[in-house]
């Protein structure tokens, strides 16, 4: 992921985080919890929630502003929903950065990132290391 | 004091009227402990002392209100089972997976399907692209089913089925199973989950909204009440609400009031409370808190069987005895040194067999990084055998039923149940199932629980909780545990197996099928088992069973609370 001099999160404004599962997997516990997490370290969280889409995640990027694409895999799908989401992103001509938390292989690590993942958050990841990890994701800095 | 066995420990001393009601009650238990069978073992101490039965104060184990089990001789009788939660893959796979686990000494099936059968999507839908045969097994019609159980008698093993949403649609799959290999539906033995409330309170795999999923339990319940003695047609589970976050008070006081909330559904459908309730199981978390747990499940009991029979007139002795699965946390689970899951599983498990469970998952140690292996899910048995024949916890009864601080412990998880049961009969009139419907719509449950998670986590982050390797004792974590790696092809073996089934089956069959379905659906009376039957039998899909009855009972989604 590159860094963009236009993200909309300057030092004065809160950085715009987008929330969301995809796909079928129900676990949404990490991602409440993430959200308020993010919320009390001042973020702004636009929480989608349950069963969303490539393209209902776009729509509330669009809608929302928002700087940066949270989201949560538990179900072992990540090599297959994180990189379609980064797809996704880019054919829409967007440049904001996707972060996955959850349960990921160590293995997996390098092949997200070269299919353009920001960062993944494993299970155990503090909430300064979830704020921080999505405020460098909306700086553009790794 | 203690009641003598065959090898009396101690005499009973002489006393004043209490010791003469004392032993009254230990008379009546000596009688109901010696109708009852003795497994192999020596009941006896490593030095070769003596073991009565059970020691304390009455009400003794198999007595009302079952505080401290709910048979005179506990595990004297019988261990519990030891059932392994297992499904991957193909059903081939778990088949294969399945036979070991009944090599190894495992004396129950446990299936775990992918998301997609879970949701009711079949392997071939837009939504499953990813997830298919990734959590569990892939299972889209009978022939899969078929597969699942291939070369193992229904009839030997009993089967539990963890599925909720298409819940009725895998019942008729196991139904028809079991015919075409010579087991009558009679004979068939197991549990299927089927515990709807808590999808929405907790794990979120719902597919129609509440009052015709809560119908559709209602339809198994009465189908099994009619035709399958040996089935529970519902798993009450607590499980996952403790998962998604909850207090083990919560966990309690949720999963009873959703038992409480089916009992209701079941007789307002019109059923006798004793044709049914013996039928009931349910399904905790067994967490790392030991005596919190313990007070838990001792609660638990005491809870059920005093509304059982007060507030819904249950007689018989089975309609009053809550019998429960348990499995280990998976929450609890880390993935930093995670051989270290071991001893936490232990604890876990000692604590469901202080607390006198009916059967026993112990998670495997490798679970926060991936499935399984199968070496894991190994040690996680031996885990199992270890206290059922090294400890000696399973020699007497509720072996902890007197100490100050468990029944304490008891009686606070009681009361703080007792809250939430007040509140949710307020919200819902005089009804608990009312209540719970409320609770649903109105964001309570998923509320409360996220409260509780994100309290917990804040602990965590403050160093207020310490979690070995995580905040704490972080030295040692490698990172180099072998995991499992699900075979990438499964996807298409499985998009395969069901193009051919599509491609061979009756296309005019299904759709007659379909379209009676359709039609039972829209009439709430009409008992809905038998025409899934019928719908399977022809290689309908479960896709396509669920998609007939969401077009007459909708869809449910849940409001993004935060």
């Amino acid at each position: 992921m590159t860094a963009t001099a236009e993200t909309h999160a300057g030092p004065d404004q809160p950085v715009r985080v987008v929330l969301a599962k995809l796909g079928l997997d129900g676990h949404d516990r990490g991602l409440k919890v993430v959200a308020r997490m993010l919320r009390d370290a001042g973020l702004e969280v636009i929480y989608l929630g349950l069963r969303q889409t490539t393209e209902s995640v776009l729509r509330a990027v669009e809608q929302e502003d928002a700087d940066v694409i949270g989201l949560s895999i538990h179900n072992g799908g990540h090599m297959t929903l994180a990189p379609r989401m980064v797809e996704a992103v880019r054919a829409a001509g967007m440049d904001v950065p996707v972060v996955v938390g959850g349960i990921v292989p160590e293995v997996d690590l390098g092949p997200l990132q070269e299919a353009g993942v920001f960062a993944v958050l494993g299970p155990g990841a503090s909430a300064a290391d979830v704020a921080r990890t999505v405020r460098a994701a909306a700086a553009g800095r790794a | 004091m203690s009641i003598p066995d065959n090898h009396p420990p101690e005499a009973a001393e002489p006393g004043d009227e209490q010791d003469s009601l004392r032993r009254e009650a230990q008379a009546r238990w000596r009688a109901a402990y010696e109708a009852t069978p003795r497994r192999d073992g020596s009941f006896e101490t490593m030095s070769g002392v003596p073991l009565a039965g059970v020691h304390g104060d009455p009400p003794f184990p198999g007595e009302y209100p079952y505080t401290r089990g709910i048979y005179p001789s506990m595990y004297r009788s019988r261990l519990w089972t030891m059932r392994l939660f297992a499904g991957m893959g193909t059903a081939a796979d778990t088949n294969r997976r399945f036979k070991k686990l009944l090599e190894a000494g495992s004396t129950g099936l446990s299936t775990a399907f992918d998301m997609p059968t879970l949701m009711g999507r079949d392997s071939d839908d837009p939504w499953a692209v990813g997830e298919v045969g990734r959590a569990g097994v892939a299972v889209d019609t009978i022939a899969d089913m078929e597969d699942l159980f291939a070369g193992i008698d229904l009839g030997d093993v009993s089967t539990s089925m963890t599925i909720n949403g298409p819940a009725n649609i895998v019942m008729a799959m196991y139904i028809v199973t079991g015919e075409r290999g010579g087991t009558h539906r009679s004979r068939l033995s197991g549990t299927i989950q089927n515990d709807i409330l808590k999808e929405y309170q907790a794990q979120k795999e719902y597919i129609f909204p509440p009052r015709p999923s809560v119908r559709l339990v209602t339809d198994l319940i009465r189908f099994t009440t009619a035709e399958m003695p040996r089935w529970h047609p519902v798993s009450i589970s607590g499980y996952h609400i403790r998962e998604a976050g909850s207090t083990a008070a919560q966990e309690l006081a949720f999963t009873l009031a959703n038992g409480f909330a089916y009992v209701e559904a079941a007789m307002a459908a019109g059923l006798d409370v004793d044709d049914f309730a013996g039928r009931l199981s349910f399904f905790f978390n067994s967490h790392i808190d030991f005596f919190e747990e313990i007070g838990k499940f001792r609660a638990a009991r005491r809870i059920w069987a005093r509304w059982m029979r007060d507030r819904y007139g249950a007689r018989k002795e089975r309609s009053l005895q809550l019998r429960f699965h348990t499995q280990t946390a998976g929450v609890s689970l880390t993935a930093q040194q995670p051989e270290v899951n071991v001893a936490r599983v232990a604890t876990q498990a000692l604590a469901a067999v202080l607390g006198g469970t009916q059967s026993l998952h112990t998670d495997s140690y490798d679970e926060a990084l991936a499935l399984p292996t199968e070496k894991a899910a190994r040690i996680a048995l031996r885990t199992q055998q270890v206290l059922a024949h090294e400890t000696g916890a399973a020699s007497v009864a509720d072996p902890l039923g007197g100490s100050a601080f468990v029944e304490w412990m008891t009686d606070e998880m009681e009361r703080r149940a007792t809250e939430v049961f007040d509140h949710l009969d307020k919200l819902g009139e005089g009804s608990i199932l009312e209540g719970v419907y409320e609770g649903i719509a109105n964001g309570y449950f998923v509320g409360e629980i996220a409260d509780s998670a994100y309290r917990f986590e804040r602990e965590v982050n403050a160093g207020r909780r310490i979690i070995v390797g995580v905040n704490a004792y972080t030295e040692g974590d490698d990172g180099d545990t072998p995991i499992l790696h699900i075979d990438e092809d499964t996807e298409g073996r499985q998009l395969h197996r069901l193009a051919e089934v599509r491609r061979r089956r009756d296309g005019a069959a299904v759709t007659d099928a379909l379209e009676r379905l359709a039609a039972g659906a829209a009439d709430p009376t009409l008992n809905l088992m038998e025409p899934i039957i019928d719908c399977v039998r022809v290689e309908t899909t479960e896709g396509e069973i669920v998609s007939t009855l969401e077009g007459v009972f909708g869809t449910y989604t849940e409001p993004a609370i935060v």
